[in-house]
C-alpha cells in the first residue's frame, strides 16, 4: 500500500481568532450595502480576518449574539426597526452608522415633513387603480417620526455619505480589525 | 481737496503670531490676508458684514466672551487665538444647529458636493448632528421662471439679502420674523415670481452657501455657484465714488 496510509497530517495551525461581523438593512436603499461589496477583490482580504455572522444574505434568522462589529445601513422608520435596531445594540461590540440614513436620517426622513398616515395615503390610495388599501397585516407599523440610528441607541462610528465610498469602508473596516481607533471623515450626501 | 489720512497700521498676534493691519480693517480679513483660515458663510469680501452665523467666533485676551471675527476691528496689541478646542467644539455645535433646525438633506440637493456649509462640515469635523432634527415644514417657491428658493436648506446668512441691496440695488430680499420662523422674502412675503423689484440678475443665487436658491433646471449636485463677477462688480463701485 502507498507509504502514504497512517501518514499524520502536519498539525492544523491554530487560526488568528476572527473578528465576528454583521451588517443591518433597516430603511435605506440597499446602497451602503452595494458599496461595501464594491470593495470587490479587497474582500477575500478581508475575509482572512472577518467573518459575516450576520446580513442581508447570511442565513441564520435571528441575531446572533457576541459580535464585534455591526455596520448599520438604514434610518429607524417602523416598529421592526426600533426592535431590530435594540438587539443588534445589546449584541454588539461596536456599532457602526454607515450611510446618510443612518447617520441623518436622509431621505427616509423626508416623509418626517407630513407624517406616515399621508405617505401611506399617497403609496397605497392615491397611486393605486386596483383595489386600493393600506396593508396593516404583517408588514410593521411605521413610526411617526423617522430618526438616525443615534437618536434611538448609542452609535460608536458614523460614516456619512450617500453611499459611503467603498475605498472609504475598507479604510474603516482595515484599520478596525487591525484595532486601530477610527474617525472616518467623510462629506455628507 | 486734501489728501488722504495716512493709513495708520496696528500689530496684533493670531495664534501667537505677529501679524499687520490696518486699523479700519476686521480680524477675519487680516487672518485671511496672512492664510489663517477661520470658517465662515455669511461673510463674503465685496458684501457688508453682518456677523449673522457666529461661526468666525474667535478668542481675544481680555474680552469678556467670545468675538465674531467678521465684525470685530484689529487694534494694537490685541491677542487672538483662532484655533482652540472650545472654538472647535463651539463651531461644531453651530453646524449642527444649522443641520438640525432645517431639513438639510445634502444626498438630494441641488449644489450637493458644490455647498459651503457641506463642506465645512466635513472640514470641521462633524461627525454626526447631537441634537435632535426638527424637521420643519417648509415651502419650496418655484414661481420665478428661472430661479427657486428653497426654504428647507436656507441658513438664514442673508447674502441674498446684501447682494440684492448693496450691489444690484434692488433690495428685493429681507428677512421676516424671529426666530425659528425667520424666513428669506421677496417684496413684502410675496412669490418670488410675482416680485415687482426683482430684476431677475441671479446675483442672489450666486452668492447663496446652499442649495436654497438655485436655478431651474438643474438635478442633484448639478449646480455649482459663480462668484467671480463680486470682487470686480465690488472695485467698480468703489471706484466711482
Amino acid at each position: 500500500m502507498s507509504d502514504k496510509v497512517g501518514q499524520a497530517l502536519p498539525p492544523a495551525k491554530p487560526e488568528p481568532e476572527k473578528v465576528r461581523m454583521a451588517t443591518v438593512w433597516l430603511d435605506g436603499c440597499s446602497g451602503c450595502h452595494m458599496s461595501l461589496l464594491d470593495t470587490d477583490e479587497r474582500l477575500i482580504e478581508l475575509a482572512q480576518r472577518v467573518t459575516v455572522v450576520w446580513g442581508p444574505l447570511v442565513d441564520p434568522k435571528e441575531f446572533p449574539k457576541d459580535v464585534d462589529v455591526t455596520l448599520v445601513e438604514g434610518a429607524i422608520s417602523s416598529e421592526e426597526d426600533l426592535h431590530r435596531i435594540k438587539m443588534v445594540r445589546a449584541r454588539t461590540k461596536l456599532l457602526i452608522s454607515l450611510g446618510d440614513c443612518a447617520v441623518t436620517g436622509n431621505v427616509p426622513a423626508m416623509r418626517n415633513q407630513f407624517g406616515p398616515d399621508a405617505v401611506l395615503r399617497r403609496a397605497y390610495l392615491e397611486n393605486t387603480a386596483l383595489d386600493p388599501q393600506i396593508p396593516r397585516e404583517i408588514v410593521p407599523p411605521l413610526l411617526s417620526a423617522v430618526r438616525p440610528v443615534h437618536e434611538v441607541v448609542p452609535v460608536d462610528v458614523f460614516i456619512p455619505g450617500c453611499p459611503p465610498s467603498a475605498d472609504l469602508i475598507f479604510s474603516v473596516l482595515s484599520e478596525l480589525v487591525e484595532g486601530k481607533a477610527v474617525n472616518p471623515a467623510a462629506k455628507f450626501g | 481737496m486734501s489728501a488722504k489720512a495716512p493709513v495708520r497700521v496696528k500689530t496684533l498676534t493670531i495664534d501667537g503670531r505677529e501679524v499687520g493691519a490696518r486699523e479700519d480693517q476686521t480680524i477675519l480679513e487680516v487672518a485671511t490676508e496672512n492664510g489663517i483660515f477661520i470658517p465662515t458663510l455669511c461673510d463674503l469680501p465685496g458684501l457688508s458684514t453682518v456677523g449673522a452665523c457666529r461661526l468666525c467666533l474667535v478668542e481675544v485676551k481680555g474680552a469678556r466672551g467670545l468675538l465674531p471675527a467678521c465684525v470685530t476691528r484689529v487694534a494694537e496689541g490685541m491677542e487672538v487665538a483662532v484655533n482652540s478646542e472650545r472654538l472647535d467644539r463651539y463651531r461644531r455645535g453651530i453646524l449642527e444647529l444649522l443641520f438640525a433646525e432645517r431639513n438639510h438633506v445634502c444626498s438630494v440637493c441641488v449644489v450637493n458636493g458644490h455647498c459651503d456649509l457641506q463642506s465645512l462640515a466635513l472640514r470641521l469635523g462633524m461627525t454626526h448632528v447631537h441634537f435632535p432634527y426638527q424637521y420643519p415644514r417648509l415651502p419650496v417657491d418655484a414661481s420665478h421662471e428661472r430661479f427657486v428658493v428653497d426654504h428647507n436648506r436656507c441658513i438664514l446668512c442673508a447674502r441674498c439679502v446684501r447682494v440684492c441691496d448693496e450691489i444690484e440695488g434692488a433690495h428685493t430680499w429681507d428677512i421676516m420674523s424671529r426666530g425659528v420662523d425667520c424666513r428669506v422674502i421677496t417684496d413684502l412675503a410675496q412669490p418670488w415670481g410675482k416680485s415687482e423689484s426683482c430684476t431677475g440678475c441671479g446675483k442672489c443665487v450666486q452668492v447663496c452657501p446652499t442649495g436654497a436658491l438655485s436655478e431651474k433646471g438643474k438635478s442633484v449636485a448639478e449646480m455649482s455657484k459663480r462668484r467671480q463677477f463680486l470682487p470686480y462688480l465690488t472695485l467698480m463701485r468703489e471706484g466711482r465714488r
